[in-house]
C-alpha cells in the first residue's frame, strides 16, 4: 500500500492541473464567443494583426 | 462573398448624423475607455451569423485607417473596435457596413460589459468539477473494497478536498438559501443547503469514528450537477437580457439642437429642455414631443400612435416623441423634457399595468413550495420512525440524512432550466429572442391572443394597389424616377416594378432631384416628368388625394398610384392556424375604423377594436383577463407597451419601438408572423417537456425515498441514483431538438422575404443561412 503515497499525491495534482488549466481558459476569455471560435478555427487565413485582442 | 450577406436595404434607423449614421459625439459619448490612449466602441449587428460575415466584416474593419483593432463576437454579433478619440470616424465604419450589407447599431457598451455572476459561477462549478472527480475516484476504490485504515485515510483525504470546494462552491445556494429561510419561506436552495451540509457534516463525524460509509461524494457531486443547472438558467437568462437590450438602443440617445447662431450640437437626451430648437433628419425618430417650427416633410406617428396615414408636417402642428420623420429634415420646438414625454408616459403607464398584473409564479418555484416541505417531513419522519423502532440515534440521524441526500432536487434543479435552454436555442435558431427565461411558461398557457394593427399585422410600408392593372410601360418609367427617392410610396412602386419584373432605370434621367415634401422630378427627350403630389405634379391645381401620388408630363397626368397598407408576411397562415387552435384572435389598433375593419376583413378577423387608446387597450386586456383568459398580446407602438405589459405573454416585432421592445417577453427578428405560431408551439413542447422531467423526478423519488428511508441508500447507491437521473433529465430535454419535435412545426412559411423596407430587414432564421 505504500504506492498510495506516491499515486494519491499524483492523482490530486493532475486534477489540479486540470482545475488550474481551466480557470485560465476562463481567464483568457476563451468561452466570450464560442461561436465565432468554432469558424476561425475554418479560417484559412493567418490572423491578421488588427483582429488580435 | 458569404452565404447569408443580408441584401441591401434601406436603412431606417440612422440615430444622428445627418448622412443617417450615428454622429462622432454619440460614438465618443456610448465609448469606453480601453487604456493605451484607446476607447472601444461596440456596434451591435443583428444580420451576422457565420464565419463568412464574421471574415468579412473584420477584413473590412481591418482596411479602415481609422481603427485600430477590430475584433467580432460572432455569439453576442457584435463588433468591437479599438480606436483613438481623435480617430473616431462614424461614418467611414457604418458605411463600410452598410456596403457589406449589414444593419449597424451603436451599443453603449453596458450590455456587453463583463459578466461577473457568471464567471463567479464558472468558478464554482470548475472548483466542484475538480473536486467531485478526485473525491469519485477515492469513493471508488472504498467501494471496490478498500478497508480499515486505507479506507480511513481515503474518507480523510475525500473531507479534506470536499469540505473547502462545498464551502467555495455552495455559496450559490447557501446565500440564497439563507435569504429564503430570513424571509419566512422555502426555496429549492433550503432543501439542497440542508443536504448537502448535514451529508457533510455526518460524513465527517463517521469518519473520525472509522465508519463504513461517507457522503463525501454524494455532497459534492450533487453541487456539480445542480451548479451546471444555475449556470445554464444564468447564462440564457443573461443572453436574452442582452439580445433585446441590445435592440432597445437603436433608438437616438440624444438630440440635435440648433444653437441661436445656427451650429448644430449633438445633446443627450437628458440635457433637452423645452425651447429647445432640434433638427431631425429624415428617417429619424422625433427624440421629444415637440411643435414643428419649420419644415415640408411628412411625420409617420404609426410607431407612436398606431395611425397608418403620415401627417403633413406644417408649422405649428404638434407631434409626440416616436413619431418618425419621412421625406425632409423637421425643425422641431421641444414642448417638454424627455421625462415627461409621451414616451415617459407610456412608460409609467406601463409600470402601473405591471403592478396591477397578478404575480406569476415560475413553474419551479411552485414545485419547490411542494418539494421541500415534503422532503423534510419525509425525513423528520424516518428519523421519528427509526428511534421509536430500534432506540438507536446514531442509526436513525444516518438515515434521515441519506433520506434527505438521495431527494435532493438534482434532477428537479436541472428538469426547469435544461429544457428552457434548449428550448431558447431553437426558438433563437428561429430569429426568436426571449427577454426572460418565465416568458416561455407564460407563452405557453395562453389561449387568447390580441394583435396590433398598424406594424403588426401590418409592416408599416405601403405598397402599390392593383400593380398588375398599370400600364406596365408608364409603371417602368414612374419606377426609374421613384428610384431617387427614400419616401415610401416611391419605394413602394420600386417594389411593384421588381415584383413584375420590370427594369428601372434611374440612369436615363437628366436633372434628377427630388423636392423636400413634394415629391421627384426629372428631364428625358425634352419633357419634363414628375412623381409626387397631384397639386406640385399637374398643371391645373387640384387638392392632393389620399394615399396616393401622381406621375405626370409636362403637367398632364401619366398615371395615378393608389397604396395599400402591406399585410405581413405570414399573417393570414398565422391568424388561421390561431383560429383552427381556437384562440379567436382580436385585433385592437389606434388607427381609424375604416383601415382597421378592410385589414381584419383580409385576414378573417372577426373581433376588431378601432380607434383603442393605450388605456383602452389595457382595460380590454384586464377584463379579459378577469373571465380566466390568458392574453397573449403581439404589438409594437409606442402605444401597445403598456398593453404588451399588461397581457400575459407578449411578442414584439425586431421593428418595435424600443419601449414596446422592452416590455415584451419575446421579439422575433424576421418578418413573418408566423413568429407567434412558432413562439406558442415550442414554449408549449417545452412545457410539457419540463412537465416530463418532474414526472421522471417524482418517479425517480418514488423508488429512492423507501430505499432510503429502510436504510439501504449506501454512498454507493446515491451517487449512481443522483448521476442516473440527472442524465434522464438532460437526454429527455434534448428530445426538443430531435427531427420528430421540429416536424410538429411545418416550415412552410417559416421562409424569410427581403424585400419588405421601411423598418430594417433583419434577417436571422437559420435555415436560410
Amino acid at each position: 500500500m505504500s504506492i498510495l503515497v506516491i499515486l494519491i499525491p499524483a492523482a490530486l495534482v493532475l486534477g489540479l492541473i486540470g482545475l488550474l488549466a481551466f480557470l485560465w481558459s476562463l481567464k483568457s476569455g476563451q468561452y466570450t464567443d464560442l461561436d465565432g471560435d468554432a469558424w476561425r478555427a475554418l479560417n484559412e487565413e493567418p490572423d491578421e494583426e488588427k483582429t488580435r485582442r | 462573398m458569404s452565404c447569408c450577406v443580408p441584401t441591401q436595404v434601406y436603412q431606417p434607423m440612422p440615430s444622428g448624423g445627418q448622412d443617417g449614421y450615428p454622429s462622432r459625439d454619440e460614438v465618443l459619448f456610448a465609448s469606453t475607455n480601453a487604456g493605451d490612449g484607446l476607447i472601444q466602441t461596440h456596434i451591435f449587428i443583428p444580420g451576422i451569423h457565420c464565419g463568412g460575415c464574421l471574415s468579412a466584416i473584420e477584413k473590412a474593419m481591418g482596411a479602415l485607417p481609422c481603427v485600430k483593432q477590430a475584433r467580432v463576437n460572432l455569439s453576442a454579433k457584435r463588433l468591437v473596435l479599438h480606436w483613438t478619440r481623435q480617430d473616431v470616424d462614424p461614418g467611414a465604419v457604418f458605411g463600410a457596413l452598410a456596403g457589406l450589407g449589414y444593419q449597424a447599431h451603436l451599443d453603449n457598451g453596458s450590455a456587453a460589459r463583463k459578466d461577473d455572476t457568471l464567471g463567479r459561477l464558472l468558478l464554482s462549478l470548475g472548483v466542484a468539477g475538480f473536486a467531485a472527480a478526485n473525491v469519485m475516484l477515492l469513493s471508488v476504490s472504498i467501494w471496490s473494497g478498500a478497508k480499515g485504515p486505507t479506507r480511513d485515510m481515503f474518507h480523510w483525504i475525500s473531507a479534506l478536498i470536499a469540505i473547502p470546494a462545498v464551502g467555495y462552491a455552495g455559496q450559490p445556494f447557501f446565500r440564497p438559501a439563507l435569504r429564503a429561510l430570513k424571509a419566512g419561506h422555502l426555496t429549492m436552495d433550503v432543501p439542497i443547503s440542508l443536504a448537502v451540509i448535514l451529508a457533510l457534516g455526518m460524513s465527517v463525524y463517521e469518519t473520525s469514528n472509522h465508519g463504513e460509509n461517507a457522503y463525501f461524494d454524494a455532497s459534492i457531486t450533487l453541487l456539480f450537477f445542480l451548479l451546471i443547472g444555475r449556470v445554464l438558467d444564468h447564462v440564457m437568462r443573461e443572453r436574452a437580457r442582452g439580445a433585446v437590450a441590445s435592440l432597445g438602443r437603436m433608438a437616438p440617445s440624444g438630440a440635435t439642437v440648433i444653437a441661436q447662431d445656427g451650429s448644430r450640437d449633438w445633446v443627450p437626451l437628458e440635457s433637452v429642455v423645452p425651447g429647445m430648437v432640434l433638427f431631425v433628419a429624415p428617417g429619424q425618430y422625433l427624440p421629444v414631443d415637440g411643435i414643428v417650427v419649420s419644415g415640408d416633410g411628412e411625420i409617420d406617428c404609426a410607431i407612436a400612435t398606431g395611425e397608418s396615414d403620415p401627417v403633413a408636417a406644417k408649422p405649428g402642428i404638434a407631434f409626440p416623441a416616436g413619431a418618425l420623420a419621412v421625406g425632409a429634415p423637421v425643425i422641431l420646438r421641444a414642448t417638454r423634457p424627455a421625462r415627461q414625454s409621451f414616451l415617459a408616459e407610456m412608460v409609467s403607464m406601463l409600470e402601473a399595468a405591471e403592478s396591477a398584473k397578478p404575480r406569476f409564479r415560475r413553474i419551479s418555484d411552485r414545485a419547490a413550495a411542494i418539494y421541500a416541505p415534503t422532503v423534510h417531513l419525509a425525513a423528520l419522519l424516518t428519523f421519528i420512525g427509526w428511534v421509536s423502532v430500534t432506540g438507536d440515534w446514531h442509526h436513525a440521524i444516518y438515515t434521515a440524512i441519506a433520506v434527505l441526500i438521495i431527494t435532493c432536487p438534482c434532477a428537479l434543479g436541472l428538469a426547469v432550466p435544461i429544457v428552457q435552454v434548449v428550448a431558447a436555442g431553437r426558438l433563437a435558431r428561429q430569429g426568436i429572442l426571449l427577454s426572460d427565461g418565465s416568458a416561455l411558461e407564460k407563452m405557453a398557457q395562453v389561449d387568447k391572443v390580441l394583435f396590433d394593427k398598424t406594424g403588426t399585422l401590418t409592416t408599416g410600408n405601403p405598397a402599390l394597389r392593383q400593380a398588375e392593372r398599370h400600364n406596365p410601360k408608364v409603371l417602368r418609367l414612374a419606377g426609374s424616377l421613384a428610384m431617387a427617392s427614400r419616401h415610401p410610396y416611391s419605394r413602394a412602386l420600386v417594389t411593384a416594378c421588381e415584383d413584375l419584373s420590370l427594369v428601372v432605370d434611374p440612369e436615363s434621367w437628366d436633372n434628377l432631384r427630388e423636392e423636400p415634401g413634394k415629391g421627384v422630378e426629372a428631364e428625358r427627350d425634352g419633357s419634363r416628368y414628375r412623381l409626387g403630389k397631384a397639386s406640385w405634379a399637374l398643371k391645373d391645381r387640384m387638392e392632393d388625394g389620399q394615399d396616393s401620388v401622381v406621375f405626370s408630363r409636362d403637367g398632364c397626368a401619366l398615371d395615378l398610384y393608389y397604396f395599400d397598407e402591406t399585410i405581413r408576411d405570414g399573417a393570414v397562415e398565422t391568424v388561421a392556424w390561431l383560429r383552427g387552435q381556437g384562440f379567436a384572435p382580436e385585433v385592437m389598433s389606434g388607427d381609424s375604423a375604416a383601415k382597421v375593419a378592410h385589414v381584419a376583413d383580409t385576414l378573417g378577423i372577426a373581433q376588431v377594436q378601432a380607434g383603442m387608446s393605450p388605456a383602452d387597450k389595457i382595460a380590454r386586456i384586464q377584463s379579459l383577463q378577469s373571465n380566466g383568459y390568458h392574453v397573449l398580446m403581439v404589438g409594437d407602438g409606442i402605444n401597445d407597451a403598456p398593453a404588451l405589459n399588461a397581457a400575459d405573454a407578449s411578442i414584439a416585432p425586431s421593428t418595435a419601438s424600443d419601449v414596446g421592445r422592452r416590455a415584451s417577453g419575446f421579439v422575433f427578428l424576421s418578418n413573418s408572423l408566423d413568429a407567434v405560431r412558432m413562439a406558442i408551439t415550442i414554449s408549449r413542447q417545452a412545457r410539457s417537456l419540463i412537465y416530463q422531467n418532474f414526472g421522471l423526478a417524482v418517479v425517480y423519488n418514488l423508488i429512492a425515498v423507501p430505499v432510503a428511508v429502510a436504510g439501504y441508500a449506501t454512498p454507493l447507491v446515491a451517487a449512481i441514483a443522483m448521476s442516473g437521473s440527472s442524465c434522464l433529465v438532460i437526454a429527455n430535454a434534448l428530445r426538443l431538438n430531435l427531427p420528430s419535435a421540429r416536424r410538429k412545426i411545418p416550415q412552410k412559411f417559416a421562409a424569410v422575404t427581403q424585400r419588405q423596407g421601411a423598418h430594417p430587414t433583419i434577417q436571422t432564421v437559420g435555415e436560410v443561412g
